[in-house]
């Protein structure tokens, strides 16, 4: 049912989860270090099977955290790599996606969310990793984290996270759901030449060049060309605060200098990064903000409002992280509220409370199942009342 | 127009093979939006477990079945769980010799998928004469994009097999010997 090209272009009818894995592989993706976890089994299934198909390297490692720290390694000496856990698996990478964040490894962590805390509902859906994702490993740093809300954009945002992660040397996360990696939609892939591949920046310098910083940000974007392992160049990378040159400089100055370029590197380029639907938002009063599954019953709320005569309409965040911040901010010139429907208990809506002074109304159930598009519309009519 | 399907039984009888070679037909072969989901008990076979299809010409928003316009059911368990949710003026099929009910009405077809199968030589494609039957009762998916979709579904030495039993069952109801 799969033939051994790279990239399957044609149509095919496919679930998020297995969209997830061949957006991962038209995206060259040559390394993939996992531990299957329900809801995220099939990435990994469906690697193990294709990635030797294509010369890739698939690895069962023994827990999530050896899985963070190989595809980490594997990136270093540079491969385009990835994992797909859930949230239990997701809690235990946060410490190596520090590492990440700190060696500035790109790589591509898709987190097929369930039901939480802890193992929570195996099976079922749930949307309260989102603050995770950005908050979850500690410190100060910023990453890039996508929702996908199709079998389709699963596809395609594997891919663009595979770019974002090479173009910025960050983690990127995939926040997809139970109910998006279970539910099989027609998914379109491209001719190979027509996916858009990012090339990591590389060094201008040659091997044994002593003016050569490793760590050196020379360009406007903040970002360091990169080099990987058996290229020739001695290279320290390190978890600790380093200098230019890529060793420890533990002390208060270069930290400062080391944590805000980190978060500079994604903080000035956010207007680039952040991405969004917009649905009837010309007019609306009422602006629902919604992701993932999730923003398919919001979207139904929205039409059934609209039946009714009240102009409501949709922000779908396709970024999670960095947040839409600024066009929330310009919808409330036009809009008197903001509806926040979620799959957990209220996170995102804090994001959405600190961009306007209108009133914000969440909608949130903890998980266990798509959220019925019912209540969204309810929350609707109350705010217009 | 969106239309919603439930295709119900137990693990093992291929209910979701079934609704995703379904939902494949109307999604690459037939022009259609589809979407497809699943649902089963932890068992892998033996517990009960449903396939939810829904077939649209325009873009599918929400992806659930709720009350469907369209019920197959191939268990006792499955017409118990799912059998009163049908939607008003919904087509009921249902395997004859698996479900027992009084129930009649004349958008209720009793099939013998089970039957079928085993009298074509394994009782394993009751799935596709199921699918077949469901072609022919009603206009959900066309019969060559479902034929389609099950070459491509099925491993390459069983698919006359499959297409057999699906002949089966699309003959069964087309003909008119459902009682």
């Amino acid at each position: 049912m799969t033939g051994n090209a790279r990239v399957l272009t044609g149509q095919h009818f496919l679930m998020g989860d297995v969209a997830c894995a061949e957006g991962g592989l038209a995206a060259g993706c040559d390394f993939f270090a996992g531990y299957p976890i329900t809801p995220s089994t099939e990435i990994a299934e469906r690697l193990s099977r294709r990635l030797p198909e294509v010369g890739g390297v698939f690895t069962q490692m023994e827990d999530e955290i050896a899985s963070m720290a190989a595809i980490i390694g594997a990136s270093m000496a540079g491969a385009r790599a990835m994992t797909a856990t859930s949230g239990p698996g997701f809690s235990l990478m946060m410490e190596n996606i520090g590492l990440a964040v700190m060696m500035e490894a790109p790589c591509v962590v898709v987190d097929v969310q369930r039901g939480s805390p802890s193992t929570g509902l195996p099976t079922l859906a749930g949307q309260a990793d989102v603050m995770q994702a950005k908050w979850g490993s500690h410190g100060d740093y910023e990453i890039v984290a996508y929702a996908p809300s199709s079998p389709q954009e699963s596809f395609d945002l594997v891919i663009k996270a595979f770019n974002t992660a090479d173009r910025y040397r960050i983690p990127v996360f995939v926040m997809a759901d139970e109910v998006i990696g279970h539910t099989a939609e027609r998914v379109t892939i491209p001719p190979a030449d027509q996916i858009p591949r990012v090339q990591r920046k590389r060094p201008r310098y040659a091997p044994g060049d002593e003016s050569f910083l490793p760590f050196r940000a020379e360009d406007e974007d903040l970002v360091p060309p990169m080099v990987h392992a058996g290229e020739g160049y001695r290279v320290n990378v390190d978890s600790l605060t380093h200098d230019e040159k890529g060793y420890p400089a533990t002390f208060a100055e270069p930290h400062d200098r080391l944590v805000r370029r980190l978060a500079a590197k994604i903080r000035q380029n956010a207007h680039q990064i952040i991405e969004y639907e917009e649905l009837l938002l010309d007019d609306a009063q009422v602006v629902v903000v919604a992701y993932g599954c999730t923003a398919r019953s919001a979207r139904r709320a929205v039409a059934l409002a609209r039946q009714e005569g009240i102009r409501a309409g949709l922000l779908r965040l396709i970024t999670l992280w960095p947040f839409a911040g600024q066009k929330v901010w310009e919808l409330s010139s036009q809009a008197a509220a903001f509806v926040v429907p979620e799959l957990n208990l209220g996170q995102m809506i804090t994001q959405v409370e600190r961009f306007t002074s209108h009133p914000v109304v969440g909608v949130n159930h903890a998980g266990g199942a798509i959220m019925p598009p019912e209540p969204i519309l309810d929350a609707i009519r109350e705010v217009v009342m | 127009m969106r239309r919603e399907l439930r295709l119900a039984g137990f693990g093992g009888q291929g209910i979701i093979l079934a609704g995703y070679i379904l939902g494949k037909a109307a999604a690459l072969y037939d022009g259609k939006e589809a979407v497809f989901s699943q649902s089963y008990g932890p068992e892998a076979r033996g517990g009960a477990c449903a396939a939810a299809v829904i077939i649209s010409d325009e873009a599918i928003d929400y992806p659930v079945v709720t009350r469907p316009d369209y019920l197959v059911l191939m268990s006792q368990e499955a017409f118990t769980i799912y059998g009163p949710l049908v939607n008003e003026g919904g087509i009921v099929i249902m395997d004859r010799d698996l479900v027992e009910t009084t129930t009649e009405g004349e958008r209720i077809y009793r099939v013998p998928f089970t039957r079928l199968a085993e009298e074509l030589g394994n009782r394993i494609v009751a799935n596709m004469v199921m699918l077949g039957a469901l072609a022919a009762a009603t206009d959900v998916v066309g019969r060559e994009a479902m034929e389609e979709s099950i070459r491509t579904s099925v491993r390459e030495r069983t698919v006359p097999l499959n297409l057999k039993a699906f002949a089966a069952g699309y003959d069964y109801l087309a003909q008119g010997e459902a009682a």
